[in-house]
Order: structure tokens, then C-alpha cells, then sequence
């Protein structure tokens, strides 16, 4: 299994698309919690723009990503864009190389997740106590130190939470990659995270679910291992009596 | 002086903010704009050159056609996936909020076994457990069915682990009244505990629906056959496959999108307070 070199490549390109997707998700939500929580006025306006995408499904975005936005075409928006700067449209999704297809893919799941991880940086937001923010008003400071020295320590427990459901959603992509990447029924050879990599394996025209499985086992140790070295997020043994 | 300063500074970040907002919002409305827009162009402006902000027509026929296309299951698909998402949701909540009940008050020699069984689960993604879930489902004989697509999430651990902790801050005295009224764990659960639990049954229902309605891979591994399709699968099957009009296919996203955007108008209260506690885990 280890030495079969599609199934490396799969790790591969998790580890590609993890290290795209984990930090620009976790910053641009913490960011849009960060604007809308300081909001007064039109706050809940905002907090719905950015959470309504959650309901979207992956299928639904990816219609829109690869037929419309990133359509290879001068009439997709992103060929429009560049098409008003006098740059030449860009096939945004037939090229292995340059890999333009991360682009799409990650600004699709960006859209899709950022108001999930907001709601979430919110609530963390909203359970500082006040009076630590007087105590440093009082104190004197002000703007990136009181971010600093306050609100990023008092997110700990909430940030932990959230890189932990990044990495285990990141490995877990399947919807996007398949819809699309996958044109006139097929999937090109490149570009196939874990999911897809089973998905092809045990369930293409092979069948082959021991491979299949054997796949999900060193999967799942992966992400357990993971999962248990940041062991915080579910608090195991937390009776909360 | 400083005083001053710092005000005019106030306002200057102040309209920084809400400019950096406003351009934020915009970008994440520019999807769903270009769905409604294409939803009603006509095939031909569509695939034109040129980018059209308005459709030069708009074009209504399109979700006439799809109902009346006999290529796209589109009426069967919405049925399936109504059907799927309502069982589910309703399931979830029977199963999970029994369980959870069960795990927080009835004192049993195993049930803090069972609850890290039931925990530990949680550290595997469900999705990994997808082909050997599908090697139990295909010698069931389930491919295919609405069985096969519906009974598999029924029980969900993250939902039962939620439901332990919410029903463990739920007030002692209350069901210990019911007790002495003479109701058993079975008659105070569903005649005091879950009237007075409205808002937390609503959270957690809101965002099952939510999840069971816009799944994808366990719908395509287990719907083979068109009767069986969601409508996620029946989309992804026209996208990938580019063999109907694309006016056409934006017009069936379009549809698929308005029954969770509807629930989104008017429960969203209950998706926030959902998101909150199944992202952090129900404290």
C-alpha cells in the first residue's frame, strides 16, 4: 500500500492542499469575526452574507466555480477580469501545469467554510469578559496589542477547535475535487486527495476494496493520531458534573 | 490633543472596517448572483463572448423545460432528497436524543463505556469508513434504495455525544418532580424533557437537515440507479458528464439551493446556535 506511488501521491496532495487551505481558512474567518463583532451597525447583515454560503452544498458551488467563474471562456468572470487589464484568458481547469485548478478548488471551499469557522470565532469572541478590555484601554493599549495580548490568548481553546476540524475536513475533500475536476466522466490522473484516491480505487473499475480499506485503515490512523496528539477538542472524560 | 487624535484615528478605522465589509460582503454575494443570472440566460448568451451583468432575456422557460425534460429526474430527485433529508433529520433526533437521555440520567454499570465507544468514533471521519459502510450496504442487497441511503446515517455519534451534554445541565429538579409524579425515565423524557429542550432540538435538527440534504459522496456511492438519485447526485451527474444545457443545469441548482436558503431566512437562529455547538463540542 505504502509503496504503491498513487496512493503517495494522494498524501501528497493532501499535504498541498492542507497547507493552501488550513491557514487562509483560519485567517480570513478569524479576520471576518474579528470586522463583525466590532460592528454595530447591519452586524447580523453581515454575519448572514458570510454564513449563508454554509448552506450551499459542494456541488452546487462547484457548478458555479467551473462553469461561470472559472469557465475557460472570456464570458467567465475571472477570464472577464483579467480580459478588462488586457491579460489573455487563462484555461483555468484543463492544465495540469500551471496548476491554475487549486485556485479554483481552494476559493471554492474558502467560500463554502469561512462562515462556518466566523460563527465559530464569534462565539469565542463574545464569551471575553469585557473587563479585560477595559483593564487594557486603562492600560493603555490599543489596536494589534490589545489582539495580541487579549483576544488571540482568550481564542486558545476555540482556535485549537478549529485547526483540528480544518486538517480533519481538508482530509476528508472529496465533493469539490470530483465535481470539478472530473469532466465527460472522467477524472484526470493528477490531483486526487485521499477520498478520491478511494474512491477510484475501491469503487472504480477495479473493485478493489482490500486495497480500498487497507487505504481507509492507514487513513484513519493518520488522523487519529493526529486527532489524539491535539486531544482537547471533545474533552474525553469531561462528565461536566 | 491625544484625545482628538485618537478619535478622528477611531473614525478612520471605523469606515476602514466597514469599507473592508462591504467589499467582503459583495464578494461572497457575487456566487450566488451569477447562479440566479445564468439560471435565466438563454443557452446562447450564456456561451456568448461576451460577459452580461443582466440576461439580454430572461429566459423562464428554463425551469419549465427542466421539469418537462425527460432526461433530468429532477421532480423524482427532489422527492428522494426531501424524503432522505426529513427521515434522517427525524431519526437523528428520535435515536440520538433516546440515546443521550439514556447516557446522561439512567445510572447503568456500562454506559461510561458506551459513551467512549461512542466517543471514540468520533476521532474517525465518517467519511473513511465509506468502502467498508459500502461492502456491509451492497451485501445487504441496499444499493440502490432509499434503505441503503437513509439507515446508514441514522445514528449519528456527534449528535448523541451533544445530547449527553446538554441533557447533563438540564435542571435535576424538574424531572426528579416528574418522578415523584410517577412517570418513569420514558414519560419524563418526552413529556418534560423535550417540550422544555425546543431551542437545543432545533439546533441540532436545523444543521442535520442541512448536512443530509447537501451530502455527497454516500449518495453516489450508494445511488446507482437514476430513481435513487439526490438531487446533489443528479446535478454532479449533469455537471460532470456536460451533457445538458448549462442554462438548464444553474436553473436545477438554482432549485436545489431555495429549499435550504428558505430554511435559512427564517431558522437561522437555531443553524448559528447548531454550528456553535457541533464546532466545539456542546459547552
Amino acid at each position: 500500500m505504502l509503496a504503491d506511488p498513487a496512493f503517495r501521491s494522494s498524501l501528497v496532495t493532501f499535504l498541498a492542499f492542507a497547507v493552501f487551505i488550513v491557514p487562509t481558512t483560519f485567517v480570513i474567518s478569524l479576520g471576518a469575526a474579528l470586522l463583525v463583532a466590532r460592528t454595530r451597525v447591519m452586524q447580523s447583515f453581515f454575519r448572514s452574507v458570510f454564513f449563508l454560503p454554509t448552506a450551499c452544498s459542494y456541488v452546487v458551488a462547484a457548478l458555479i466555480w467551473k462553469m461561470s467563474i472559472f469557465s475557460g471562456i472570456r464570458s467567465g468572470l475571472a477570464n472577464g477580469v483579467l480580459g478588462w487589464f488586457g491579460i489573455d484568458s487563462i484555461p483555468w481547469l484543463s492544465l495540469a501545469d500551471p496548476p491554475w485548478y487549486w485556485l479554483v478548488i481552494v476559493t471554492a471551499r474558502l467560500w463554502l467554510q469561512v462562515g462556518f469557522y466566523m460563527i465559530l470565532f464569534l462565539a469565542g469572541i463574545q464569551r471575553i469578559s469585557p473587563t479585560l478590555y477595559e483593564a487594557a484601554a486603562i492600560d493603555g493599549a490599543e489596536g494589534w496589542k490589545v489582539f495580541r495580548h487579549i483576544t488571540l490568548p482568550q481564542l486558545r481553546a476555540t482556535s485549537t477547535a478549529v485547526l483540528l476540524l480544518l486538517l480533519i475536513n481538508a482530509f476528508q475533500a472529496f465533493d469539490e475535487f470530483y465535481n470539478i475536476l472530473s469532466t465527460f466522466g472522467t477524472y484526470p490522473p493528477y490531483a486526487r486527495p485521499p477520498l478520491v484516491y478511494l474512491y477510484y480505487t475501491a469503487l472504480g473499475s477495479g473493485q478493489d476494496f482490500g486495497h480500498g480499506s487497507a487505504g481507509a485503515v492507514i487513513l484513519t490512523l493518520i488522523i487519529a493520531v493526529i486527532a489524539v496528539a491535539q486531544g482537547r477538542i471533545l474533552r474525553l472524560g469531561d462528565r461536566g458534573e | 490633543m491625544a484625545i482628538v487624535r485618537s478619535k478622528r484615528q477611531s473614525r478612520i478605522t471605523g469606515w476602514a472596517r466597514y469599507s473592508a465589509l462591504v467589499v467582503a460582503a459583495l464578494l461572497f454575494l457575487v456566487p450566488f448572483y451569477l447562479l440566479v443570472r445564468s439560471a435565466f440566460m438563454r443557452e446562447q448568451d450564456l456561451g456568448s463572448p461576451d460577459f452580461h451583468w443582466l440576461p439580454p432575456v430572461w429566459e423562464t422557460s428554463n425551469l419549465t423545460g427542466l421539469f418537462d425534460n425527460p432526461a433530468i429526474p429532477m421532480a423524482r430527485s427532489l422527492l428522494n432528497s426531501g424524503l432522505i433529508a426529513v427521515t434522517q433529520t427525524v431519526g437523528v433526533l428520535i435515536v440520538s436524543g433516546l440515546a443521550g437521555y439514556g447516557l446522561a440520567r439512567i445510572p447503568y454499570r456500562w454506559s461510561n463505556v458506551v459513551f467512549y465507544g461512542i466517543t471514540a468514533t468520533l476521532l474517525i471521519p465518517a467519511a473513511v469508513t465509506f468502502v467498508p459502510s459500502f461492502v456491509l450496504v451492497s451485501t445487504l442487497g441496499w444499493i440502490s434504495t432509499l434503505r441503503g441511503l437513509i439507515i446508514p446515517g441514522l445514528f449519528q455519534a456527534l449528535a448523541t455525544f451533544l445530547f449527553r451534554q446538554f441533557f447533563l445541565g438540564f435542571p435535576k429538579e424538574i424531572e426528579e418532580a416528574a418522578f415523584i409524579d410517577g412517570l418513569g425515565y420514558w414519560g419524563t423524557f418526552w413529556r418534560i424533557v423535550v417540550p422544555n429542550s425546543g431551542g437545543f432540538v432545533a439546533a441540532i435538527g436545523t444543521i442535520t437537515f442541512i448536512g443530509s440534504w447537501n451530502a455527497f459522496l454516500w449518495p453516489l456511492v450508494i445511488g446507482r440507479d437514476q430513481e435513487s438519485w439526490t438531487v446533489q447526485i443528479a446535478l454532479s451527474t449533469f455537471l460532470t458528464a456536460q451533457s445538458v444545457q448549462v442554462s438548464q443545469l444553474f436553473m436545477a441548482a438554482l432549485v436545489a439551493i431555495v429549499p435550504l436558503l428558505l430554511m435559512f431566512l427564517f431558522l437561522q437562529r437555531w443553524i448559528v446556535e447548531g454550528v456553535e455547538r457541533a464546532g466545539i463540542g456542546g459547552d
